[in-house]
């Protein structure tokens, strides 16, 4: 006490008071979410934040780390809750509870636990359940759901059987084979036509999800939670391969619109690329990291066997992120010239 | 006076809490029992004391002598007698003690005759090794020799004068009421840098908080018909940071393996300009500065303190509250708690802080690093200070210094915007002082590995000298014996009186013969023995199997040698009839 080391004065700033920002951050999506769906998402948000306190519980009991200390962080909530926002929200229970055990033990704790991880767990997650189980990661309720409350409960916990009427494929994926099973004979704007999936602009009601993300995200740049590289590169990249091949042609290829407003890419831009424990660091680094996660989202989900592909581009750069920092560390104070 | 101004990255802004020390005017702070003067209080060689025990001093009396080029003379700061030379806790994050002169007052303060000179009627040198008797140091907290600032580079034409008032850190106001109160002489200070440095141009940066401190100092240029500019800087931390005022006043980045002077800048504190003006013009050696008493106290305060004085005689001027536990030397951002309340005032002493758990919470526990980038952005030299924590805490730090640690200049600003309450600062310092220790190691070792080859080294040569001495001894041995053998050969040819004798030197006497003969035989002796002699120097420098001989067997070798030697010219002439048969 008598030596603590300087400075004497801290900003009043803590890991549990950013991962709390990060939680209100995302509730204007989940609000929307709600509106859009019904409160299924809420019952599917408070499965995955208990599952992740009790795993993450166990593994710090296991490693003889202060309990109290490390659950208070906050951390895990957000994994959770990104599991339970990036997982279709009629999904069985256990399927969520077990991409949250799976998240928090394996990507998280065994890696040696918070800032340790190389991947994002949330993306660890839902790659390991899409690929386990892709027929129930890929069945997504159509907006403005007529089922209550009860009835949608009922289909989370196995008491009534899945009802085809209550799920179908995100508009992403109906566009996709959409143009895939007409073999270039049906078109973007026909497809789009049908607003029961499309809406708008991008997947019927999903716009206003991703709104939501858009406002919570800017609210952390405000906050300064996070930096303008990740989001403005990810959704530069998206705008700049989707608007080149939609202007190549626009019957094959729906609309920058469309793409940045369905699936994962608001939440992508905004809550998943910006993990700092995961992606680059440096400046430099921030943009390189997020334009590749852009641009390798958009290539998967429009040529490749997934229907969104937000969570492989996130985990694929996860991979490059340390080397990506090593080659774009920036020149230091007065050393500018020089390199 | 509108100028462009720089930015200089990171930086942070805690909150300033300086008003609580600014309300009253600067005051005197009354003698203390006792004066406890640290010798060394400058970088640089540690000055000699010139007094000892029992003997009576002046005001401004010499105590310690510079030391060397880069040190600073101490005075004593009142007059009274010396009590003893000894050994003392110094305000230092150490703890450790240090020589020091304690004087006890005698109550008159009385000077020493003061000289007040026209220091333009000086030459450079003169007024530079004034300043250094004067003990002129920086009093911005570096306590670097003014005097050795003070010498404009031949090569580098010196464009700024960058003059520090910035005074960033929270809670310090020190420098403050000096510009208010003192402005007049700050800027004659600040005159005689000039005409000694020569700049093209003069900068004050006063950060823009302190409108009465910049609107004081401004006065006092215009007064004195000075062309120094008065720049208010923005307020952030560590705007007072001499490479980040150098930076936001002349855009000139100044980095850690750079002299600011090797770019045409040179920065000095306030507070210096005006204890070299005190040096100067009125023969006043630097035995006081003004010290902010602020903190958990009543009643914060800045007092003109005498050096030696104990800190916690000082702080009770300004009543500590009860729960008052420690004291930090310093700002809150860099710093430090001393280790014990009677350490003196130094000449680094800028501000006393009444610590208390209430004032500053204890840190929360520290959590890992989840690479939030905080530390990064906050931080004024741009480095990445989360790697370096990283391989601070792995103890690799090769890593540490790839990540350019030595440039760090332990602001604080990481460890204050950390979310993970990581003390960063703390890190950076074990891993610099962790480096210098085996820097300090690997130098030693160079030497003794030095030490070990120049010795080896000598050895070698000795024995090299030796084997030349055998060798000589056996070349002569050689000679002697050739002689002996010319002559018998000489004897026999003379008693057989043969052709070949006399067909060799039929003009010569026989006796000349011989010894043609025996000359030429020794002649050859003495070749080969310089042959010898020369293989057993190549011998000695090149390592070999026969270079562990006893000298008995030396000697062994060196007699079969000579031997050889002398038989070798038998059998060319043995061999020479042979060819003329053969032809
Ligand atoms: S501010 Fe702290 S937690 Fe954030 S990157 Fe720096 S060291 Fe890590
Ligand atoms: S203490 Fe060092 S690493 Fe930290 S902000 Fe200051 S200069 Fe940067």
């Amino acid at each position: 006490m008598m030596f603590a080391p300087a400075p004497y004065l801290l900003k009043d700033v803590s890991v549990s008071k950013v991962m709390t920002q990060v939680c209100l951050a995302l509730l204007p999506g989940i609000a929307a979410y709600v509106w859009l769906i019904g409160p299924a998402i809420l019952i599917q948000l408070l499965l995955a934040s208990l599952t992740a306190l009790l795993a993450e519980g166990l593994m710090l009991r296991l490693q003889g780390k202060p309990l109290g200390l490390f659950l208070a962080d906050g951390s895990a909530i957000v994994t959770a809750w990104l599991i339970a926002l990036a997982f279709p929200p009629l999904a069985p229970w256990w399927l969520i509870v077990t991409g949250t055990a799976f998240a928090i033990v394996v990507a998280k704790q065994l890696y040696g636990g918070l800032g340790q991880n190389p991947f994002n767990p949330a993306m660890i997650a839902f790659a390991v359940c899409i690929v386990a189980f892709p027929a129930l990661m890929s069945q997504w309720p159509p907006a403005g759901l007529d089922a209550s409350f009860i009835e949608q409960c009922k289909v989370i916990f196995g008491f009534s059987p899945r009802l085809d009427a209550l799920s179908g494929a995100t508009p992403l994926d109906a566009m996709k084979t959409g143009l895939k099973l007409a073999e270039g004979t049906s078109s973007v704007s026909h497809l789009m036509a049908n607003s029961e999936i499309y809406g708008q602009l991008a997947g019927r009601g999903w716009e206003w999800v991703a709104t939501g993300y858009l406002i919570g995200g800017l609210w952390m740049w405000h906050r300064k939670l996070i930096s303008w590289h990740v989001p403005t590169a990810f959704i530069g990249a998206i705008l700049a391969i989707s608007g080149a091949l939609w202007v190549y042609d626009p019957s094959q290829f729906a609309s920058p619109i469309f793409h940045l407003l369905s699936g994962g890419s608001m939440l992508g831009a905004f809550f998943i690329a910006t993990d700092p424990v995961s992606g680059c660091t440096t400046p430099r680094g921030k943009l390189i990291f997020a334009a590749g996660a852009g641009l390798l989202a958009y290539i998967i989900r429009v040529f490749g066997g997934y229907p969104d592909g937000v969570a492989f581009a996130v985990l694929l750069l996860n991979l490059c992120a340390p080397v990506i920092d090593l080659l774009t560390q920036p020149a230091i104070f007065g050393m500018k010239d020089k390199s | 006076m509108l100028m462009n101004l720089f930015k200089f990255k990171g930086g942070v802004k805690p909150p300033t809490n300086k008003t609580q020390s600014l309300t009253l005017p600067i005051a005197q702070a009354p003698l203390p029992s006792r004066l406890i003067v640290p010798l060394h209080q400058s970088i640089g060689g540690m000055p000699q004391p010139v007094v000892q025990a029992g003997d009576k001093v002046l005001k401004g009396q010499l105590i310690g002598e510079a030391d060397g080029w880069i040190s600073s003379a101490v005075h004593a700061p009142t007059s009274g007698t010396v009590l003893e030379v000894a050994m003392h806790v110094q305000p230092h994050p150490s703890g450790l003690d240090a020589m020091c002169v304690v004087i006890e007052p005698d109550g008159k303060d009385e000077w020493i005759t003061r000289e007040t000179l026209d220091y333009k009627a000086l030459k450079p040198e003169e007024v530079r090794e004034r300043l250094q008797q004067a003990g002129v140091v920086g009093l911005g907290g570096a306590v670097f020799p003014t005097h050795g600032k003070l010498t404009a580079s031949k090569t580098v034409e010196m464009e700024e004068m960058v003059i520090n008032g910035a005074e960033c850190e929270p809670f310090i106001t020190c420098d403050d009421l000096l510009m208010r109160e003192r402005a007049e002489e700050v800027v004659r200070g600040i005159g005689i840098f000039r005409d000694l440095l020569q700049p093209k141009k003069v900068l004050i940066g006063i950060e823009d908080n302190k409108p009465e401190a910049a609107a004081a100092m401004r006065a006092a240029v215009d007064a004195l018909g000075e062309s120094f500019l008065v720049v208010p800087v923005p307020t952030l931390y560590p705007a007072g940071g001499a490479k980040q005022l150098i930076r936001v006043l002349t855009g000139k980045e100044v980095p850690a393996s750079k002299r600011s002077t090797d770019l045409g800048v040179q920065c000095f504190n306030v507070a210096t300009a005006y204890t070299a003006w005190r040096a100067i013009a009125h023969g006043e050696p630097v035995v006081s500065r003004l010290v902010t008493l602020t903190g958990n106290v009543g009643e914060p305060r800045n007092y003109e303190v005498l050096i030696g004085t104990p800190m916690d005689e000082l702080l009770a001027l300004a009543g500590p509250k009860p729960d008052t536990d420690g004291i930090v030397m310093g700002g809150p951002m860099m710093g430090f708690m001393v280790p014990n309340g009677s350490a003196p005032v130094v000449k680094a002493t800028n501000c006393l802080i009444a610590h208390s758990t209430k004032l500053f919470p204890p840190k929360a526990p520290e959590m890992p690093c989840i690479r939030c980038g905080s530390c990064a952005e906050a931080c004024p030299h741009e480095l990445q200070p989360f790697e370096m924590y990283w391989f601070s805490r792995a103890k690799n730090f090769g890593k540490t210094q790839e990540y350019h640690i030595f440039d760090c200049i332990e602001c604080g600003c990481c460890s204050f915007v950390c979310p993970s309450r990581i003390p960063l600062v703390q890190y950076f310092r074990f891993a610099k002082s962790e480096i210098w220790a085996r820097e300090r190691e690997k130098k030693a070792a160079d030497t003794a590995k030095t030490r070990f080859e120049f010795k080896q080294l000598r050895e070698e040569r000795e024995k090299a000298e030796k084997a030349e001495k055998l060798a000589k001894a056996a070349a002569a041995q050689a000679a002697k014996k050739a002689a002996e053998a010319a002559a018998a050969a000489a004897v026999s040819a003379e008693s057989a009186g043969t052709e070949q004798a006399a067909s060799v030197a039929s003009t010569e006497a026989p006796t000349q013969t011989v010894a043609v003969d025996a000359e030429k035989e020794a002649k050859k002796a003495a070749i080969a023995a310089a042959m010898a002699r020369a293989k057993a120097q190549r011998e000695a420098v090149q390592p070999k199997n026969t270079e562990a001989l006893t000298a008995a067997q030396q000697h062994a070798i060196d007699d079969i040698e000579s031997r050889r030697s002398v038989l070798a010219p038998e059998s060319q002439d043995a061999a020479a009839p042979g060819s003329e048969k053969a032809e």
